[in-house]
């Protein structure tokens, strides 16, 4: 138990001091034909700062660029397997070994290479932003339950203490709130802890993602293939806890009229898609809260820009309206944050609760 | 588009670590933390089940003191009232056998006196025929001193005698 304590701590601060270790050298050389005043452009500002990305952009000072480079990790249909950090793009600018980040088109901002003239998308395992993010957040969740379960072997029978007492009675929500309810006294105990992982995961990440520095700023919840994994999760373990009844629902559903079930299955049809609509709703709901929340708070950060553009001195004048409006829907996404842990984890509760419901 | 499509390479990082961090959570956190939770709302919940057996025996307890002490004080009354009965009798006994006795003194003191007194009367009665032939004859002694008188109350007392 000690050493795996300590293991996460030394990693979670290895982690914090790498990303703390930010400036990159390439800057000097930074690339003089950027010079000219590019027009802003607040769809791309948007979705450059939502999108996942190959290195953790800090902040840019007019040709500056400071970011953290990650390992980028492709596998070419061609040329096979590399691995590199993603400094060798230059932010963007260059090639590396015939791959380059598009500026365009359909991948724009993924690595691509060129083969017989056509963009094509290499096997990409990169480390990219989110999944860096992604990772930290886990270490941190890791460091913090296992202190916290270790508070509970060490303090036998004693009333709670710091950390401990702090997520106390969230632990006891999710348990006495969302899986008792849902699932029923007597089956809840087996689900407990996915879902007090996905919903401290997903809480984590929601506030991480809205800390605009490192190592917070990843929109990681806000990421289709972050809310997809929670999903199959969600999905698998539906799938293989539901009892006879659960199918029996699905392809035999009781209630309905025969005609509906033979000689066209009309109604198993629309159940058994019910089982894929779930988790593909539970997917979309996360993605969708969280990215448009960004997207809110990046659009009033554009206006500055755009009224910048036209003169600074509205510039500097809208931004004290931007500002506010931020704060607001700041506040706002901190309740979103919350709810949509929540959310998330009731419903997986309550899709388990369906699977496993006894007949009656 | 690169927003809502999910990519492979992302997919596979959070798919293991998911996985992993679910599995390290389950054994080194949840478990021990769910475990001691239960631990502790059952023995909350059996100290309160056995406050609650303690206050109801308690109550019993009290119960039986009060009835206890009910029955002590009956016990008491009934032990107060035959003592009462018991000494107010002694103290009747006494007090008859007082003037029983007291009674029976006084007769015997009365007889007692009642025979002294007639003795004394009779020694009374004697002492004064003793003394009056004493003084009769002091009298007589002295009256016929002279022969003249003797005489004289001779004839007086023959006279008397005549006139009876």
């Amino acid at each position: 138990m000690k050493s795996i304590h300590r293991f996460l701590l030394i990693v979670f601060f290895i982690a914090s001091a790498l990303t703390a270790f930010a400036s990159d050298e390439h800057d000097k050389h930074a690339h003089h034909d950027t010079h000219k005043k590019e027009k802003f452009e607040p769809g791309n500002f948007i979705m450059d700062h939502i999108a996942d990305a190959y290195d953790w952009h800090i902040l840019s000072y007019k040709d500056k660029h400071v970011s953290v480079p990650l390992p980028v990790i492709v596998i070419s249909e061609q040329s096979g397997f590399h691995m590199f950090m993603s400094s060798k793009f230059h932010h963007g600018h260059d090639a590396y070994k015939g791959f380059y980040i598009a500026q365009e088109g359909e991948f724009r901002g993924k690595v691509v290479e060129k083969i017989d003239g056509h963009e094509v998308r290499p096997f990409d395992i990169s480390m990219t932003k989110n999944v860096v993010a992604m990772l930290i957040s886990m270490i941190f969740l890791m460091w913090i339950f296992i202190s916290v379960a270790k508070a509970y072997t060490r303090r036998k029978g004693q009333a709670p203490k710091g950390m401990q007492s702090l997520m106390e009675p969230l632990i006891l929500f999710v348990r006495d709130e969302i899986a008792k309810p849902a699932i029923g006294e007597k089956k809840y105990e087996k689900y407990m802890p996915f879902l007090l992982t996905i919903f401290f995961f997903i809480w984590l990440n929601n506030l991480m993602g809205l800390v605009p520095l490192i190592p917070g700023g990843a929109n990681v919840t806000g990421n289709i293939t972050i809310t997809m994994v929670l999903a199959v999760f969600t999905f698998i373990i539906t799938t293989f806890s539901g009892n006879k009844n659960y199918w029996v629902h699905i392809f035999n559903t009781p209630g309905v009229p025969w005609w509906l079930k033979f000689p066209v299955p009309l109604m198993p049809l629309v159940e058994l898609m019910g089982v894929f609509t779930k988790p593909f709703v539970l997917m979309v709901r996360l993605f969708a809260n969280i990215t448009a929340g960004h997207m809110i708070v990046l659009a009033f950060v554009s206006l500055i820009f755009i009224f910048g553009q036209i003169s600074p001195m509205l510039g500097y004048g809208t931004s004290v309206i931007s500002v506010l409006f931020v704060i607001f829907m700041d506040m706002l996404e901190l309740l979103v944050a919350l709810i949509q842990a929540y959310v998330f984890t009731l419903l997986s509760a309550l899709y388990f609760g369906m699977a496993t419901e006894e007949h009656h | 588009m690169g927003l809502v499509t999910p990519e492979l390479g992302t997919f596979i990082w959070m798919f293991l670590a998911f996985a992993i961090v679910l599995f390290i959570l389950k054994k080194f956190a949840w478990k021990p933390i769910l475990n001691a939770l239960k631990e502790r709302e059952e023995s909350i919940e059996d100290a309160l089940r056995s406050a609650d057996r303690a206050k109801e025996e308690m109550a019993e307890l009290q119960a039986d003191n009060e009835r206890i002490l009910q029955e002590a004080r009956k016990e008491r009354e009934a032990m107060l009232k035959e003592a009462k009965e018991m000494s107010s009798k002694i103290v009747n006994e006494a007090k008859q056998k007082a003037t029983q006795e007291a009674d029976k003194l006084v007769e015997s003191a009365r007889a007692n006196i009642e025979s002294e007194k007639s003795a004394a009367l009779n020694e009374i009665k004697a002492q004064v025929a003793n003394l009056s032939v004493e003084i009769a004859e002091k009298i007589l002694r002295q009256q016929f001193a002279d022969d003249q008188q003797q005489k004289e109350y001779f004839k007086k007392l023959m006279d008397e005698v005549k006139l009876n």
